[in-house]
């Protein structure tokens, strides 16, 4: 049932999502034709393009035909000129592979470094560790990846020559771009660790548990980590909106390929369907992400499922 | 209860970057619009003349972050401005109306919190035929409404049950009277702590925005200066001052709000303390 009310909701979502990206092209001032066309195009032209976009048929028309190509699968052809070239879901789904290696690089590291660091402030409360881990995260979260990305390809590329920069590929030249779109997810991972084990290391379970006499590692790793972990799974949910906007940045530092890269280059060609597919794409995946959250959380906490 | 210091340091890095933005252009060592013989004067580095250096074209660096405080103020204020406006607004008339209309205005938040980060800000800025100034504001509105909402809404939900909104409503008080007089006074300090944190987001995704080129291309902005360096991020010895000024610059205002934010927060509701 639960399970059923999320995917419900989600689906609603996925829904609003194509209705406000159809929307998009047609809501804002200014006609995209012209802009496509430029001051100076004969009337041959602008039928050409207003053709290859279906802006010739009425809106209901033109909303029908949208859905379909995302029931197909194609997401449409590419326009303005579409002759030779791949769909728009065709031209997505060949980016979104290195997008997908990207986040989950940027999510292993955000993991690797906050919990550790998160689990030592709360244990160590007060201490000098704990209040670097604060002002790492508090840093972490501050600093704009406008500025990150490049300060680590100019020092540990440029100056250092530690990792390969970028345009390069393989595994070594993915080190610098999964930090530069963990940074913000890891701190506040970190943040959100501390202050959650700190509140569970309060509970009397974890009393009991060390009243047994069971090893201090045990108590905290087994008993405390385990409760503390359900909000940090959440904060890793809705972050990976982060991880994915991120990576419109960094694979626009790191020129790599991706669907940051996608988006943008389609927004330079003009060719809004692909526009549209990608940033439906994205917000998609979102989407599904989240109701997938959703449902682990559900696993590990059963009190979720009923309410 | 007392602010907590960091509130108050937060305070004071948000009060430093206001004031830079209203005396910004006044103090700043050089003058913007003088054209630079770029042969001479680009790409210098840091001297008594040019604390932190000049740009391609020769413009003093310290002087484009003055500059772009200016910028970065006036369009996190209308930014903040308008879509608390809109948010409170919103989220007040659905927490008190519920039925449908709460269900519709909610529906509609969660579609637009369904598009992460600035994913629907990029949208939206690049199907406009012709970038202007207007154009990031109507971006940067679009979805940011949507915390004010439901700050406001979650605030109403509550507030709804009290005895004096009962006691309003029993005198006769029309559904306007209770939202503005009883309603809205009693939710500003959550929406407060909602603008606060508001100004870092605005700087961010603006900055964003221009790094990546898009919307229109204002000069001396912070994240023009960004995309500059970007772009001749191959100077690398220049290009370490050029990054780090208008990065730390907005690094600067974003974590000033969360400090003042995360304070007045728990100012304000002293159980969240030391929460996430």
């Amino acid at each position: 049932m639960f399970l059923l009310r999320r995917l419900a909701s989600g689906a609603l979502a996925i829904l609003g999502v194509s209705i406000l990206t159809f929307l998009l092209l047609h809501m804002v001032p200014g006609d995209p034709v012209d802009h496509l066309a430029g001051g100076e195009a004969t009337v041959e032209q602008r039928q050409k393009i207003e053709k290859c976009m279906g802006l010739d048929k009425s809106l209901p028309a033109q909303f029908i035909t949208f859905l379909g190509h995302i029931v197909d699968g194609t997401l449409g052809h590419q326009c303005p000129d579409p002759k030779g070239k791949p769909t728009v879901a065709a031209r997505i789904f060949a980016a979104l592979p290195h997008t997908a290696l990207l986040a989950v690089a940027g999510m292993i590291v955000a993991i690797l470094f906050a919990l550790p660091l998160g689990i030592i402030a709360a244990i160590r409360r007060g201490s000098w560790v704990d209040t670097l881990a604060t002002t790492t995260a508090l840093s972490g979260i501050a600093i704009p990846q406008m500025m990150f990305a490049p300060l680590l390809v100019l020092v540990f590329f440029a100056t250092l020559a530690w990792f390969p920069g970028p345009t390069e590929t393989g595994f070594a030249a993915l080190v610098l771009p999964a930090f530069a779109v963990g940074t913000h997810l890891m701190a506040m991972l970190a943040r959100m660790t501390r202050s959650s084990l700190a509140e569970v290391l309060g509970e009397d379970y974890v009393r009991t548990a060390r009243a047994k006499g069971l090893p201090e590692g045990r108590v905290i790793l087994v008993h405390a980590l385990r409760n503390a972990l359900l909000p940090v799974i959440t904060i890793i949910g809705l972050q990976f909106g982060s991880l994915l906007s991120g990576a419109i940045i960094v694979e626009n530092v790191f020129s790599r390929p991706g669907l940051g890269s996608t988006l943008l280059s389609a927004i330079l060609e003009r060719n809004y369907p692909v526009v549209q597919g990608t940033v439906l794409v994205i917000a998609t995946i979102y989407v599904l992400v989240n109701i997938l959250v959703d449902v682990a959380y559900g696993f590990v906490d059963p009190r979720i499922r009923h309410q | 209860m007392k602010l907590s210091p960091s509130a108050k340091v937060g305070g004071v890095m948000l009060g430093v970057f206001v004031l830079a933005g209203l005396l910004g252009p006044l103090i700043a060592p050089y003058d913007m619009s003088v054209v630079h013989d770029t042969t001479k004067e680009a790409f210098q580095g840091s001297s008594g003349t040019h604390w932190f250096g000049t740009d391609s074209n020769g413009r003093d660096t310290l002087s484009q972050l003055l500059w772009g405080a200016r910028k970065a103020l006036v369009l996190s204020v209308i930014v903040v401005a308008i879509s608390s406006t809109i948010g409170l607004t919103v989220g007040t008339v659905a927490g008190w109306f519920r039925g449908w209309v709460d269900e519709v205005l909610m529906r509609l938040v969660d579609i637009l919190m369904s598009f992460p980060g600035i994913l629907l800000n990029i949208a939206i800025v690049a199907v406009v035929a012709k970038p202007g100034l207007g154009v990031i504001v109507l971006a940067l509105c679009a979805n940011g409404w949507v915390g004010y909402a439901r700050v406001a809404r979650g605030q109403v939900l509550a507030l709804r049950e009290r005895d004096y909104v009962t006691a309003a409503v029993s005198l006769g008080a029309s559904n306007r009277r209770v939202m503005w007089r009883h309603l809205l006074p009693n939710l500003m300090g959550p929406a407060i702590v909602q603008m606060t944190f508001g100004f870092g987001g605005v700087i961010l995704v603006e900055a964003a925005l221009a790094f990546l080129g898009l919307g229109p291309q204002l000069d001396y902005t912070w994240g023009a200066m960004l995309d500059q360096a970007r772009q001749l991020i191959f100077l690398t010895d220049w290009v370490v001052t050029y990054t780090l000024v208008p990065g730390v610059a907005i690094m600067w205002v974003v974590l000033g709000a969360n400090l003042l934010g995360d304070g007045l927060r728990d100012y304000l509701d002293p159980r969240q303390r030391g929460r996430g």
